[in-house]
């Protein structure tokens, strides 16, 4: 079943195309890393998922989803490393439309946050200072807070960006297991090319327009594969 | 000390300035915090200085100060959030620009009318004298209106504070929220500075949400103890300058100051501990 198709999508950002004529499909459960080099359109093409920039052609359809029910773990800002608010306190940020209209969070909705800080391993740092986490406990605790708004989808924004190795392949690790246990369908934009494309199970190459767009077998063995990705071998961990 | 209490108290121009000052600083330690985290502390100060402009061209046009200051801040305060993020020139730069250009058409409007006089004075550093019957009607409805305000839109303003693009894409209309803060500070300003002055007022903003955040680590307990701290250093401040016979804005500031002081070395200690 699909999750989502994006039609001859094009977008104008800045007064320039930053989109051209982008067509793909994803099903459900699958794990989609999107490639490119700065400027390709990647953060483009996610702010106009999430619904923040508007196609300019072409459209995208989600199946039984509208783009405020997608899981999204943007980039982390400065303002947010030293932050004084409790991890409680920020991922029941992301259940503000479970919550509804009223002003304080509901019961369950403080479970929901609960149990997701689970899913991520975190449940133990609830009451912690989310400015005094390590990096790579940071990313559980936005991981958490971007699944308080989805089941169904994830994007993740340059998730390991800052982290060191075996942060970064714990969260690889987790993002995996989310993906194949909760059936949670997993776009992720990353810098950390060969790692990321060994981790997903599609890839998506753009350069403001469409590259590539297959499994990642098939994307190692390309010609767009084989230039971007080099002929080294992925040194990192993961389950493939 | 119950006696120099009672005295201030019984003080008509001094009652008036402490419910001003008392609801004002509670209005800016809310908004501090979320400003300050948004590294748009110096808002504060760019506002003041606009609200210096406008007063000066206020007084040389007898125009009643508040109701023409309100809309102009309101509008520089629109202006300055949209011009930091969209504009070509950034944050600081835009803030220093607007900061200078109305202090400088400001003081050649004041002194094409009534000449440099002590009202450039008290506009600068304050006074508590100034207040009027209608500004404490006007204070207690800003000051209702920010509680109120803060309190319903509690969850989504710590939202848009903590990720703005995280809260856009769940669907949170974060530059609603934004204009929301913005048009409060002005308000709270444009009330606040011709007590405290338009040099000194952005401490208000800046120094309780910075004085709690040295100590507490969980947002709720920023907000309370900035609200506290903020309304307990006025409280000082104004008693201080009474007894001491110092400018009220200084003292009210200089009260901040030995609460930041304090309170960052509480946390320093309390963080080597542990």
């Amino acid at each position: 079943m699909s999750v989502l198709s994006v039609k001859n999508l094009s977008v104008v950002y800045d007064g320039f195309e930053a989109i051209q004529d982008l067509s793909f499909t994803l099903e459900e459960g699958d794990y989609l890393c999107v490639v490119g080099e700065n400027g390709s359109g990647k953060s483009t093409l996610m702010k106009t998922l999430l619904g923040l920039l508007k196609p300019s052609g072409g459209e995208i359809v989600y199946d039984n989803l509208s783009s405020a029910q997608i899981g999204y773990m943007p980039q982390q800002t400065d303002i947010q490393r030293d932050f004084p608010a409790s991890v409680m306190e920020v991922v029941l940020t992301g259940c503000l439309k479970a919550n509804g209209r009223f002003p304080f969070f509901r019961k369950q909705v403080k479970e929901l946050a609960l149990k997701n800080l689970e899913k991520v391993g975190a449940l133990s740092l609830a009451k912690k200072c989310y400015g005094e986490l390590s990096g790579g406990q940071q990313q559980r605790v936005l991981l958490a807070r971007a699944l308080c708004s989805t089941e169904k989808l994830l994007i993740l924004d340059e998730p390991v960006a800052n982290l060191d190795p075996k942060a970064t392949n714990e969260l690889y690790e987790l993002i995996s297991k989310l993906n194949k246990e909760q059936k949670i369908t997993v776009i992720m934009v990353s810098h950390d090319i060969r790692c990321a494309v060994l981790q997903a199970s599609k890839v998506l190459h753009i350069d403001k327009t469409l590259l590539f767009f297959g499994d990642t077998e098939e994307y190692i063995h390309s010609s767009e594969g084989q230039k971007f990705l080099g002929h080294e071998h992925c040194l990192c961990g993961g389950d493939r | 000390m119950a006696e120099v209490i009672s005295d201030i108290l019984s003080l008509t121009f001094m009652q008036r300035a402490l419910i001003v000052g008392i609801l004002v600083s509670l209005s800016a330690a809310l908004l501090g915090v979320s400003l300050v985290l948004k590294r748009y502390s110096m808002i504060g100060d760019g506002l003041s200085h606009v609200g210096f402009c406008t007063l000066s061209i206020a007084a040389v046009m007898n125009w009643a100060p508040l109701y023409f200051s309100i809309p102009v801040v309101v509008i520089a305060a629109f202006f300055l959030l949209h011009l930091s993020e969209n504009g070509k020139i950034k944050g600081d730069a835009a803030t220093a620009l607007i900061t200078t250009s109305s202090l400088a058409v400001g003081v050649i409007i004041t002194s094409l009318g009534s000449g440099m006089t002590t009202d450039v004075n008290n506009y600068m550093f304050g006074s508590i004298l100034i207040m009027s019957e209608s500004d404490v009607r006007l204070s207690v409805i800003l000051s209702v209106a920010v509680l109120t305000l803060f309190i319903v839109f509690y969850n989504r303003i710590l939202a848009v504070t903590f990720d703005e693009s995280f809260a856009k894409a769940t669907g949170i209309r974060a530059n609603l929220y934004k204009m929301l803060l913005s048009i409060l500070t002005a308000l709270t300003i444009v009330l606040g500075m011709r007590m405290m002055g338009t040099l000194l007022i952005s401490g208000l903003i800046v120094f309780p949400a910075l004085t709690s955040m040295g100590v507490f680590k969980r947002f709720k307990a920023v907000i309370i103890c900035s609200a506290v701290v903020s309304v307990v250093c006025f409280i000082v401040g104004i008693f201080g300058s009474y007894i001491f016979s110092t400018p009220a804005g200084a003292s009210v500031v200089v009260a901040n100051l030995i609460a930041f002081t304090i309170m960052r070395t509480v946390g320093a200690v309390i963080s080597r501990r542990r």
